[in-house]
């Protein structure tokens, strides 16, 4: 395992978004109400860039007529095709065993803890931090 | 002192590892009309525009009948930095799309225009100024880019004219009409369009949706955009099947036509039908003496996006099979959200023949043209 720090915590504000390459990956990261997301910047159905997805929620529906709606922000569909996937673990909505994209462990880490990053760590401060 | 031959690449070669592709569908939209339409329409249509907008032929409603997948049906991530419209800024398509996907061949069908407007001096004032616009603003600009001429098709004299008037311009590869009109496409009122389409040795396109005025679907008016999705297919087998049994093709040998965003997956299904009922009861028809499934194979061609994307690849290859290989042109639908991405469509089983004939070939012949 890798940590890699991409951001200090200021930096990467509640509702902001951004794109990273870490190994050679390009990797989507979104901080939802403080709440910080990684997934592998590629569709699984034709490679579309799901950095610029839009963020939504999880409709679900008992019945005709009864729907309910959960999860603000956490469910990103892709900007092509419109397939849907959780933040939290890169599985799609519809079909989660066969079609899912990578999830990455997003946290705030001190800078003093840290020993592998990819940008200037000052222990003063709290980072961004992305497993790999 | 000796002299090395070096052995070079013959011509041959060179053309082998070209990997450009043809894009059949790329929908080029204007960055302000004051600025790239009004130029080419008389002040009289601009207050035209201005006072009683763009009505089509469709019930209260100034648009599409149907919400799209995306808004602007485009890609999100297909805006200009710049800002516009998706599809409105050459610089931004280059560096989406014509570079990275190594686009030589690309033909502009745009779908905003005077096609399926009730008012028809307007239809034609519009579409003739949507036509010297992807000239003035896209073909000169580009020239791995050409423009269709967009025509009234429910006037036809009109339309004729049109072709006429643009069918010198090289940049201009084919006619381009809506698969939705107001009579089933083989009827007698349209021929003009195609008698000059075959006499300037233009294509005859024909894309996904329109406005005809009657339901988009065989049962009536669907609920969901997902049915108009769905409905692309029917309309393009209606329209097929009215230009065969009507003898569209049987006065026209010449004409190719080439159907854009309805998918091909339905095609053996309805070349089966069609030579069934055919060859049972082929004395009701006047007009139509080859067999149906002969005239697609010798005058009809299909763009592949949306392609069908079943559990089993192999069973979409039995059907490109069943089809031809040699009929289907390669097709992005960019800026739109349903792209289809040209190194995913394919699995790697393909063989390099079979890719060069689907990804670039097919279309060279069918338009007549060398990747520039």
């Amino acid at each position: 395992m890798t940590l890699h720090a991409v951001a200090p915590v200021a930096d990467f504000p509640p509702g902001t978004r951004r794109c990273v390459v870490l190994e050679g990956r390009r990797i989507a990261l979104f901080n939802v109400g403080g709440r910080y997301f990684g997934l592998l910047d590629r569709c699984p159905h034709q490679g579309g860039p799901l950095s610029e997805g839009v963020l939504t929620g999880l409709v679900e529906a008992k019945a005709p007529g009864e729907y309910s709606f959960s999860r603000p922000g956490e469910i990103l569909r892709c900007p092509w095709h419109g397939w849907e996937f959780d933040l939290a673990t890169g599985e799609s909505r519809f079909d989660p065993r066969r079609h899912k994209t990578r999830a990455y462990r997003v946290t705030a880490a001190p800078g003093e803890e840290l020993k592998a990053e990819t940008v200037p760590v000052r222990v003063e401060e709290d980072y961004v931090v992305v497993e790999t | 002192m000796t002299t090395e031959v070096l052995e070079r690449p013959s011509g041959e070669r060179a053309a082998e590892s070209d990997t450009r592709i043809a894009d059949c569908d790329i929908h080029p939209s204007p960055k302000s009309l004051e600025h790239e339409i009004y130029p080419f329409l008389e002040k009289r249509w601009q207050r035209h525009l201005e006072r009683y907008g763009a009505r089509p032929r469709q019930p209260f409603l100034n648009g599409p009948a149907y919400p799209k997948g995306q808004p602007d049906a485009a890609r999100r991530d297909a805006y200009p930095p710049a800002g516009g419209r998706p599809g409105s800024d050459l610089a931004f398509m280059r560096e989406q799309h014509l570079d990275p996907n190594d686009v030589g061949f690309g033909v502009l069908n745009p779908l905003k225009s005077g096609q399926g407007l009730q008012n028809l001096d307007f239809a034609d004032a519009y579409c003739r100024a949507i036509n010297d616009w992807q000239i003035a603003f896209w073909t000169r600009e580009e020239p791995r880019l050409k423009a269709s001429i967009v025509i009234p098709y429910e006037d036809a004299a009109a339309s004729v004219g049109e072709i006429e008037r643009c069918a010198g311009e090289e940049d201009y590869v084919q006619v381009f009409m809506l698969n939705r009109t107001a009579e089933p496409m083989g009827q007698r009122r349209y021929w003009p369009i195609y008698d000059a389409a075959a006499a300037a040795g233009l294509p005859l396109a024909v894309h996904a949706f329109g406005f005809g005025g009657a339901p988009i679907s065989g049962s009536g008016w669907p609920s969901y955009y997902i049915e108009d999705m769905t409905g692309h297919a029917q309309s393009s087998q209606a329209v097929l099947t009215s230009m065969i049994f009507e003898g569209v093709f049987d006065r026209l040998p010449g004409l190719r036509m080439v159907l854009i965003e309805s998918g091909f997956a339905w095609l053996p299904a309805l070349c089966w039908r069609l030579d069934r009922v055919w060859m049972r009861m082929r004395d009701e028809l006047h007009r139509c003496k080859r067999r149906p499934s002969e005239i697609v194979r010798e005058q009809v061609f299909l763009t592949t996006q949306p392609m069908e994307e079943p559990r089993r690849p192999r069973q979409l290859l039995d059907c490109i099979e069943w089809i031809g290989w040699d009929r289907l042109l390669f097709a992005t639908d960019y800026p739109h959200w349903d792209f289809d991405r040209p190194d995913r469509v394919l699995p790697p089983s393909v063989d390099r023949d079979r890719r060069r004939a689907f990804f670039r070939e097919n279309a060279l012949r069918v338009y007549g043209r060398q990747m520039p």
